[in-house]
């Protein structure tokens, strides 16, 4: 108990609602979103304030993450592709700073449940299947068949690009949930043993050491892939919205 | 992360304490071995409501605010650049025009220079020219006047000779033979021995 990894994740109720005997309560993970976006745009709204033509650092920060998502973006589905800046951007911005957000002592983390990073994913996958078909009608159908394939193999190649369409949103959530659950928990354990350790006296403290400074190269991995996650993320979306724009391949 | 273990929840119950709020069934820890919370459907509705709302907010905010305004600094300064690096070849064409112009008035005023200085060479010369044709001319004039005089002087002085002649040959003729010879005689005897 004094070292459940798993307490962390635990979700309690700030502000109990209700409404037709679901529970829309406000809960500590709601009040992280609330972190997670208000420093995310607190961030970007201040460090522009200045309008500055040579920039600020932090101004220099907000244009490079800006200029690295279009980038990202344009070279996935081309210029097309740049209507779609903002929610790619948007969904960066959450998860980087969901994610940096965790790595505080105490502090929630937002990615670490499941069903956010799923909701997260089927706001990716239903904007690719709303806009490709409003875009190419039944035409977006041609996404499941390659060309160049031979008419004995379609109908199995069809099946597998179907499965493997359904597959995304699966593995985009799955990818980004998995890694923080499991980063928090190792971080977790380690810390765990320390204190541990520590408690067990003289021998027990030099013992800590090593999982000490275990924790401290996890942390730094943690931050690592916090970020990395964030562009993952990005970077899938790029590309399945390229999808919806070309599904011609 | 690091969640120190929540001895809140050990020591009060579920509920009531009042720091974390009341925890939704099955996501809180100890109670039902096995629960996991993100795997907690109970706690589902919540956070997908309140991420689409915080999110949806999130996306508008970038959308209408932080983006437009990131993307115009950006503009703003892809358009000065620009306009300095017009700016700046414009400038060096200027210069270059400049210099073109500078090259043209140099090879004009040396043209120009090597005109005059041909100018006064050869006014020069035609003043020396002038000058020593003057000097020559009065030179030979010199000279001729000195030859006139010096033939004047000669007939004198051949005339002074006959003179002398026939007085010597008187004195030679008295000397020699005693007695006076007419002038006359010795005048026509000198000129004919003399030619």
């Amino acid at each position: 108990m004094a070292n459940d990894p798993i307490h962390q994740f635990q979700i309690s109720r700030w502000v109990p609602i209700e409404i037709g005997g679901l529970d829309f309560s406000f809960t500590n993970s709601s009040a992280f979103m609330v972190a997670t976006v208000v420093a995310a745009g607190g961030f970007l709204y201040l460090s522009t304030a200045s309008r500055g033509l040579v920039p600020s650092r932090m101004q220099s920060v907000a244009e490079m993450s800006y200029e690295f998502v279009a980038n990202m973006l344009r070279d996935a589905a081309g210029s097309q592709g740049m209507r779609f800046f903002p929610l790619v951007f948007s969904l960066f911005m959450f998860v980087l700073f969901a994610n940096l957000f965790g790595m505080f002592p105490y502090f929630f983390t937002v990615t670490s449940h499941i069903i956010v990073t799923f909701a997260l994913a089927l706001l990716v996958i239903g904007t690719v299947i709303v806009y490709g078909f409003m875009k190419h009608g039944f035409g977006f159908l041609k996404l499941f068949v390659p060309e160049g394939v031979p008419g004995i193999l379609v109908p199995l190649v069809v099946a597998i690009e179907v499965i493997s369409f359904l597959s995304r949103p699966i593995s985009l959530s799955v990818r980004l949930f998995a890694n923080m659950l499991a980063g928090h928990i190792t971080l977790k354990v380690f810390a765990g043993f320390v204190t541990s350790l520590g408690a067990m006296g003289a021998i027990g403290i030099g013992g800590a050491i090593l999982p000490l400074a275990m924790t401290v190269a996890l942390t730094g991995l943690e931050f690592l892939v916090a970020f990395l996650q964030a562009y993952v993320f990005a970077v899938l979306t790029c590309m399945y919205l390229n999808d919806a724009l070309h599904p011609g391949h | 992360m690091f969640v120190v273990p929540a001895y809140a929840q050990q020591e009060v119950p579920a509920g009531q304490d009042a720091a974390h709020g009341e925890v939704i069934e099955g996501t809180e820890t100890g109670h039902g071995e096995g629960s996991f919370p993100p795997f907690e459907p109970a706690s589902y509705p919540s956070q997908i409501l309140w991420l689409a709302i915080i999110f949806g907010l999130f996306y508008l905010f970038l959308k209408r605010v932080a983006l437009p305004r990131l993307g115009g600094i950006l503009e703003v300064r892809r358009d000065r650049i620009a306009q300095d690096l017009d700016q700046a070849a414009r400038l060096k064409q200027e210069a270059d025009e400049a210099i073109a112009a500078y090259e043209q008035g140099l090879a004009d005023a040396r043209k120009k220079a090597n005109l005059i200085g041909q100018k006064a060479r050869d006014a020069a010369k035609a003043d020396a020219d002038a000058e020593r044709r003057k000097v020559e001319a009065g030179l030979e004039k010199k000279l001729a006047e000195a030859e006139a005089r010096i033939g004047e002087i000669k007939a004198s002085a051949m005339q002074d000779v006959g003179a002398i002649a026939e007085e010597t040959t008187a004195a030679i003729v008295q000397a020699l033979i005693g007695g006076s010879v007419g002038k006359a005689e010795v005048a026509s005897a000198v000129r004919s021995s003399s030619k």
